[in-house]
């Protein structure tokens, strides 16, 4: 077991080295095992986004940079759109009957609602980690992080190379490298989480969004998921929506209030906390409502 | 009420109906209750009545009776193959014919069509249980039968080459007209079955799915029809055991023929059919109506069998539904690896 | 097509595959309504004018070899009186046991039994009720041969199962709160059940019985072994009667070319009475989702 004061950086320099630890480094997210990145990160850059929900307008002209390979963290009371924006950046909102969103989202300098974009191509560069854990429910743990990587018709050895990279990088690998084949659901919470990260991982996005990610997990599952969100940013650009607002001071380098649809107060994560501008936000983080 | 008036402490007479207050409630309960047990032993009574029935003809025939190829009633002899084997045809051209189209209409219906049209367009897909049999019969008679004949005769010497499907005589009503027209009247209970099953597909994954960057066909390939997978096996077993015992439609357009045919657009026959066929005929010859009832047994258990491992499909559909809990194994074990 | 630059490239492979299923979903659907769509058009086509024909429901089948074959008096009449029995029979029964698995039977081993026991029985032909009906009161002579109160019996077993399975999705839908809420007034459980349980149901109730009955009425074959074939109108239910279904059935292998189109008539009938129980079933059905 390792050490509480031994960090995962450390205990996967020690692997390297071939340490007896080896055991404990594959229970480490190793993102090195997805290979070299190229280029630098992608920003996010929502403007002036409008969401409704038939007549119900549910978004009022927001306007949010997420900077590259940073962690940015949505916080607000519950109904203040925090999952709708969120849902609006890889046109998850469109796919609820009767909903629709308008403005802008660039990825860099791509707009993701231009005409004639391809929501699946989107989706590809955009990935997703929902609120409650969803592998899929037949597959097996293979299967499961295979999946998004069979849709664009990986071949079966450069398949499996990557499902194992992918499992390494959340640090899954060491607890299910043996049991591969099975059920995906018969995991526990936290590790089913790792999972659907890994799932997300393998097709190699250019950011992950994440809606309340361990809201539904217990603290110990909680914070090997924080770990991971932190190694994570190194490669991908996050923007985490949470209610907790301790997690976004652990894990975000700047934080937005949202507050009925509209973007409050945007800055970083240390400012939102100790030096709020706004006096909603103000009330908001220091616990009068919400 | 008096309640209030009596101690809780002390004597709960007070609180207690009269044995009289309490009768219509236990013979309600009972009465209720022998009734139902009433149609249990109904049931089984009536079902040794029917083998009862059937044994002169067990008898005389033995086990050829359902697997003997030689049904004549003119000598008596009772061997019913080209039965089952009709069943048997017909049912599978049904299956064939009618699950894929019903599980595509209950996919459209749930996961494609617009809302408004949903409940319409369901309810029209469900009225066709409501045409009674002897409908499908007659228009299968005077519409299916000879609308189809000059493509079933293009069809069968086209493809004479393949076995069973192509060549033979083509006669009008034949065993194909017979599975179709099956395949119509199981369309409905397997797309309602089907159409419940997907819709309890939880929306959690169908969006796990469409946020790799599935498409929708891909997202109900990979999300939707393997978790209905048991259900709609359940749903087109039940279809199934609705064409075995479907009898007016069936002996209207099979040609009601005792042999076994060898191509697709032969005459046949079948077990439900046989019975009702010969029926009158039968009832002044006691062997022959004997031989019915072993049919109507035969039937019966067939019947009875198909619905049972369809049931027992739909319900592993349904615990599916409740989630698997991981596994004693796994469960202790991770702990152990979830502590930094 | 991706119109910006930067998006990775969705096979064209995919994209047609997805047009492609889509479309034949859509196809399928379509297909499927055609059936349903022809019986239709052919029922009326060829059975309408035999409606406005003279006699056709106020003479009976005359059996006769030439001219005027008669109408359909009597299996109308038939029809109406032996479902009502079976109606009369089945619904409250049905009801009954669906309430007994509701209010007391619950999850008990033999409630579930029971409960089993009556869904294998909708999977039962319908021919095969005829047999037992048959068998055990017309071979044994029970009240005369073929009459018409048996051809109830048999269609009141098929019945029976419908209505008893709708009764009790539906008794399960009232909420348990009403119960409680009465029982804690004090009403014994008899008076929860006729007062709450069965008012609240009523919609659902109604609805199943429609449906039961729409399916019973479009029977054939159990007839055919309990009351056999007829002509003559009689009311008389321990009488052989005639029947729709069977007169239908009759008239479809005729030579004849009238009797032949009287059975289109008889089967427009038939379909009208059967379409308009299931509509109103459903219009009950969403009304009292509505409300």
């Amino acid at each position: 077991m390792i050490p509480p004061e031994t960090t995962s950086k450390e205990t996967s320099e020690m692997s390297k080295a071939g340490g007896p630890s080896e055991e404990t480094a594959e229970a480490a997210p190793d993102l090195s095992a997805l290979g070299v990145r190229e280029g630098a990160g992608h920003a996010v850059h929502v403007k002036d986004l409008h969401a409704y929900y038939g007549q119900h307008h549910s978004i009022k002209g927001i306007t949010l940079d997420c900077p590259a390979n940073e962690v940015t963290a949505l916080i607000g009371p519950s109904g203040s759109g925090k999952s709708t924006v969120v849902r609006c950046i890889n046109r998850m909102h469109e796919e609820i009957p009767g909903a629709r969103a308008e403005g802008s989202v660039k990825l860099d300098e791509l707009d993701v609602y231009a005409p004639g974009v391809d929501v699946t191509a989107v989706r590809r560069l955009i990935g997703m980690v929902f609120q409650k854990p969803n592998p899929f429910p037949t597959m097996s743990i293979f299967d499961n992080v295979a999946a998004g990587l069979r849709l664009t018709g990986t071949r079966s050895a450069n398949l499996r190379e990557r499902v194992h990279t992918a499992l390494r990088a959340v640090g899954l690998w060491g607890e299910v490298k043996n049991r591969l084949s099975e059920p995906g659901i018969g995991l526990s919470g936290g590790q089913q989480q790792r999972l659907c990260i890994a799932r997300t991982v393998a097709v190699e996005p250019e950011v992950i969004l994440m809606d309340e990610p361990c809201s539904a997990l217990d603290p110990v599952a909680t914070l090997k998921v924080e770990e991971l969100i932190d190694e994570l940013k190194e490669r991908y650009t996050i923007v985490i929506v949470t209610h907790n607002m301790q997690q976004a001071a652990r894990v975000a380098n700047t934080t937005a209030f949202l507050l009925e649809g509209e973007l409050i107060e945007h800055a970083s994560t240390n400012d939102i906390f100790t030096n709020p501008k706004d006096e909603r936000t103000e009330r908001y983080v220091t616990g009068k409502f919400g | 009420m008096d309640a209030s008036a009596t101690t809780v402490s002390g004597d709960r007479s007070g609180l207690e109906r009269s044995p009289a207050a309490r009768l219509p409630d236990r013979a309600l309960k009972w009465g209720l209750t022998t009734l139902a047990a009433l149609i249990l032993v109904l049931i089984a009574y009536f079902f040794i009545r029917l083998i009862g029935q059937s044994k002169l003809a067990f008898s005389q025939n033995g086990l050829s009776f359902i697997f003997g190829n030689d049904w004549d009633v003119s000598r008596n002899i009772y061997h019913g193959f080209p039965l089952v084997f009709g069943t048997l045809v017909t049912s599978a051209i049904a299956l064939i014919i009618g699950v894929p189209v019903a599980v595509a209409t209950a996919l459209f219906l749930t996961e494609l069509c617009p809302r408004r049209f949903r409940g319409p367009l369901g309810m029209v897909v469900d009225l066709l249980a409501a045409v009674p049999s002897v409908v499908y019969g007659l228009w299968g008679v005077y519409v299916l039968i000879p609308k189809l004949l000059p493509a079933e005769k293009w069809f069968a010497s086209t493809f004479s080459f393949i076995p069973f499907i192509g060549g033979g005589t083509v006669t009008g009503p034949n065993y194909f007209i017979g599975g179709l027209i099956l395949a119509i009247m199981i369309l409905p209970i397997v797309s309602a079955i089907s159409r419940e099953v997907i819709a309890t597909v939880p929306s959690e994954n169908k969006e796990a799915a469409l946020a790799l960057g599935a498409t929708r066909w891909e997202m109900i390939r990979i999300a939707v029809l393997p978790y209905s997978r048991p259900g709609i096996t359940g749903g087109a077993m039940l279809g199934l055991g609705r064409a075995i015992g479907e009898t007016i439609a069936v002996l209207l357009v099979i040609g009601n023929a005792p042999t076994i045919g060898h191509h697709l657009f032969n005459q046949g026959y079948t077990l439900a059919a046989v019975i009702a066929n010969e029926f009158g005929e039968a009832a002044a010859t006691p062997i022959h109506s004997s031989a019915l009832f072993a049919a109507g047994l035969v039937l019966f258990v067939l019947t009875l069998f198909v619905n049972i491992i369809a049931r027992w499909y739909v319900a592993r559909g349904e615990r599916r539904q409740r989630g698997t809990a991981g596994t004693g194994a796994t469960v202790a074990a991770e702990p152990a690896s979830e502590t930094a | 097509m991706s119109a910006v630059s930067g998006l990775p490239e969705i096979s064209p492979r995919r994209r047609r595959t997805d047009k492609v299923m889509r479309a034949s979903l859509l196809v399928a659907t379509l297909i499927a309504l055609i059936p349903l769509i022809l019986i239709i058009y052919y029922v009326l086509k060829k059975g309408l004018s035999e409606w406005f024909k003279s006699g056709f429901f106020t003479t009976d089948p005359n059996g006769n070899f030439f001219g005027n074959p008669g109408g359909i008096r009597s299996a109308i009449v038939g029809t109406l009186e032996i479902v009502a029995l079976a109606t009369l029979i089945s619904i409250p029964i049905g009801i009954s046991v669906a309430l007994y698995l509701v209010e007391y039977g619950k999850q008990s081993a033999f409630a579930n039994v029971v409960r089993y026991f009556i869904d294998v029985m909708t999977g039962v032909p319908s021919i095969v009720f005829g047999l037992f009906i048959y068998i055990v009161l017309v071979l044994g002579h029970v009240g005369g041969g073929f009459t018409g109160w048996k051809g109830s019996v048999a269609l009141s077993l098929l019945m029976l199962p419908i209505v008893a399975r709708a009764a009790e999705v539906v008794l399960l839908l009232v909420p348990n709160s009403l119960r409680e809420a009465a029982l804690a007034l004090g009403a014994p459980r008899w008076r929860v059940v006729s007062r709450v349980v069965l008012p609240t149901a009523a919609p659902g109730l109604l609805t199943g019985s429609l449906l039961a009955i729409a399916r019973g009425m479009g029977e054939t074959a159990p007839l055919l072994f309990t009351v056999s074939v007829a002509t003559v109108l009689t009311g008389n239910l321990g009488a052989q009667m005639n029947t729709l279904p069977v007169q239908i059935f009759q008239d479809i292998t005729s030579p004849r070319n009238e009797i032949v189109a009287r059975a289109w008539g008889a089967a427009l009938t038939l379909v009208a009475l059967v379409l308009i129980l299931n509509i109103v079933a459903r219009l009950v059905s969403r009304r009292s989702r509505m409300a």
